[in-house]
């Protein structure tokens, strides 16, 4: 397509061209109204006269008679500008006027009439109109007064004028100023394109241009450039989320191998072959975990998960995690304490559940004082162990924390902590697929809220803030007045 | 391995249409005594769980020409109620919602362990139909009583926490099976997500320690690679 040919095929030069159209339209249509009613004036000044004149005439032929008619006609016609007068006989000879000629068959009718004449002072054979009347005096002499016609086709020709160059301005206007607009979008337009084939192509990184104006295509631009944003963003998070894929799902997968290999090799007895079978499907009961949570961790990214929210009581699920955790916590020498008050929101019980389970069994892992190091204020023992999950509402936020006394989490590691696959050093030598924290992020934001972690001098609480529920409160006040005895 | 022989032998149907999966289903339930039929695809399927008498059956979800749950909703439409343990490589708890409310009894994510397979199944199973709906399980000395929640262990009274008492009524709902770590985690706490930690096993030792410890003979048993069983021992 040729730069023309571009340019005349946008919206804008469109646009124009039908405004080109209407103005033209609109401007003819003045003209016209203007052309018609003036020659309308022009036509009833005349006959307004011409009459006048005629009765002014007449009366004096029928006081003067003939000689006073023709000395009356002589004297008017030789005034400057005067009107058109012409007397014959009833024989159709003329005795008065400054007509030389006149159209055929004028004289014979009475009444009014446009016609071709010449003056008897003129001598160039050019015609001019005029409008004239025609009355029969008493005694079959016949009367003619007009009046030239050459004013008002003066003003037809100033009205055709005026017409053309109008018709030409608008033309030359809309034209130029069409192009003008339409170059203006085309070339943003064309920065846009431009832009996204260099996206298409796969540089993700490019951003639409947004000018200054704030008009509709800055709003477009800007708008296209958060969704390129939030792609490019999903688009890294894949390409992180694939590399680490390959390298902590590659890790197992050849753990599985080497050892399959090695049974295959060095096993003899059954209890060999036997314990490396065992082994091999604990490897693989680790992968398939790592799965689970990679898919849960996607489907909660996409957001796909919002199809099963209700509402409840985030204190209730508190509670619930409480009551599942409280023996292994017990069982590893740590005490896991809940406090919770109504927390309404509005969420998936079940990812919720698992984001605050996550926390919990994260707080037992790494959660433990480090032994070496003295507490520097001599906090009781038994507060040191502890581990506290706590569900309130604040503001507008649903706050589940887990809190724990450990070593916490250095705050230049806070950010990284979260991403997959990410163990921190105090954690490499623990089970786990460093996908716990992660998923609790993907949660959260999945709820709208985010994943907070912070110190709790010494120790770390990990906040899980979602929107409270706003105004369904009132549902949840039966359940949650059944909830001590359900936790009990 | 754990299945237990029945007076008739327990029939499945496997609707799957990876042949070498529903192949390996086949041969893994003829070895513990089952009587196992298989169909390829969704329509032969139907045609095969209307016609036979079936005690449950094993559906996939993607299956060709007919899905898997447009193939229980079919089944139900007519009124049929064999218990459907639904395979699916779809996971998800939505998933899973959907599978159930489609008209399945149970979901399986795939992949599976066999004896978590073969636990779901036993319990799903009409024959066993067992001490379901009684109001006081017995096993052994050990007695369970639903309405007044007390738990007697020959003659001595035992003091169960409500969530320990839903933990044992489960197992003894379902004597002499198999149950899971992931059944029990959704039956008794309702939780569909799999926890990285043995947090079962510890409220299983705090169970056993109060309706085992002291006591000659132990009625609840670790299944060593599928999880968890109550039974006398003898049986």
């Amino acid at each position: 397509m040729t730069a023309f040919g571009k340019l005349i095929r946008t919206t804008a030069f469109r646009l124009t061209l039908v405004y080109l159209f209407l103005f033209a339209l609109f401007a003819a249509f003045l003209l016209g109204f203007f052309a018609w009613n003036t020659r309308h004036l022009i036509t009833e000044q005349i006959t307004t006269t011409v009459n006048a004149e005629t009765g002014e005439i007449s009366d004096i032929f029928g006081r003067r008679g003939l000689r006073g008619l023709v000395l009356t006609i002589e004297n008017r016609a030789l005034r400057p500008g005067a009107n058109l007068y012409l007397v014959t006989t009833p024989a159709g000879q003329a005795i008065a006027g400054n007509v030389g000629s006149l159209a055929p068959g004028v004289m014979a009718t009475t009444g009014w009439s446009e016609t071709a004449y010449r003056r008897l002072d003129e001598q160039d054979s050019s015609n001019h109109f005029a409008l004239v009347r025609v009355t029969e005096l008493p005694s079959g002499f016949r009367l003619l007064i007009g009046r030239d016609l050459e004013e008002r086709r003066r003003l037809f020709g100033i009205v055709a004028k005026a017409a053309q160059f109008s018709l030409l301005v608008v033309i030359v206007l809309g034209l130029g100023g069409g192009i003008f607009v339409a170059r203006r979008v085309l070339r943003r337009i064309d920065a846009m394109t431009g832009t996204t084939q260099r996206i298409m192509a796969g540089d993700l990184s490019g951003r639409l241009p947004v000018g200054r104006s704030g008009d509709e295509l800055d709003r477009l631009a800007g708008n296209l450039n958060a969704m390129l944003e939030r792609i490019e963003a999903l688009m890294m998070g894949l390409k992180e989320v694939s590399d680490n894929i390959a390298h902590d799902l590659k890790t197992p997968l050849t753990r599985l191998r080497n050892r399959a290999e090695e049974a295959l090799a060095k096993s003899r007895t059954e209890p060999e072959y036997r314990s490396a079978l065992e082994r091999t499907i604990e490897e693989s009961d680790g992968l398939i975990r790592t799965f689970n949570a990679l898919l849960m961790i996607a489907r909660a990214e996409s957001g796909q998960a919002r199809g099963n929210m209700d509402d409840f009581d985030a204190a209730d699920v508190a509670r619930g995690i409480h009551e599942l955790y409280e023996p292994l916590a017990e069982d590893d020498g740590m005490t896991l304490r809940v406090k919770v008050e109504r927390a309404p929101i509005h969420a998936n019980r079940e990812l919720i559940s698992q984001a605050l389970a996550n926390l919990v069994e994260n707080a037992i892992k790494y959660g433990k004082p480090e032994s070496t190091v003295q507490p520097l204020a001599p906090t009781a023992e038994t507060d040191r162990k502890e581990i506290l999950i706590e569900a309130k509402r604040v503001g507008d936020r649903v706050l589940l924390s887990v809190t724990d006394r450990g070593p916490g989490i250095p705050v230049a590691d806070r950010k990284h902590a979260v991403e997959r696959f990410v163990r921190l050093e105090a954690s490499r030598t623990q089970p786990g697929s460093g996908l716990g924290l992660s998923l609790a992020s993907a949660v959260a934001t999945l709820h709208g809220g985010d994943l907070r972690l912070d110190d709790a001098h010494p120790g770390l609480i990990a906040t899980l803030a979602i929107p409270a529920l706003s105004g369904g409160s009132d549902r949840l006040a039966a359940q949650t007045q059944d909830m001590p005895q359900k936790a009990a | 391995m754990t299945a237990i022989a029945t007076d008739t032998q327990m029939r499945l149907l496997i609707i799957e249409d990876d042949r070498e999966s529903a192949d390996y289903l086949v041969k893994a339930f003829r070895e513990v005594g089952y009587v196992a039929d298989l169909a390829g695809d969704g329509e032969e399927g139907l045609a095969l769980a209307e016609g036979g008498d079936y005690d449950v059956l094993v559906v996939d979800r993607m299956l060709p020409k007919r899905d898997g749950l447009s193939l229980i909703g079919a089944l139900r439409e007519k009124g049929n109620r064999t218990p459907v343990l639904i395979l699916s490589a779809l996971g998800q708890v939505d998933d899973r919602i959907k599978g159930l409310r489609a008209g399945g009894d149970d979901y399986l994510p795939k992949p599976y362990s066999f004896a978590e397979l073969l636990a779901r199944i036993e319990v799903l199973s009409r024959r066993r139909g067992g001490p379901a709906e009684d109001t006081t399980y017995r096993v052994g000395d050990l007695e369970l009583d639903r309405l007044s929640h007390r738990v007697m262990r020959g003659k001595e009274e035992l003091t169960l926490q409500p969530r320990e008492f839903r933990l044992l009524e489960y197992l003894m709902k379902h004597a002499g099976q198999v149950v899971t770590r992931t059944m029990l985690l959704e039956n008794v706490w309702d939780y569909h997500f799999d926890p990285q930690t043995n947090v079962i096993d510890v409220h299983i030792s705090r169970l056993r320690s109060k309706i085992d410890k002291g006591f000659e003979r132990p009625l609840l048993h670790t299944i060593r690679g599928a999880g968890y069983m109550i039974r006398d021992g003898i049986r």
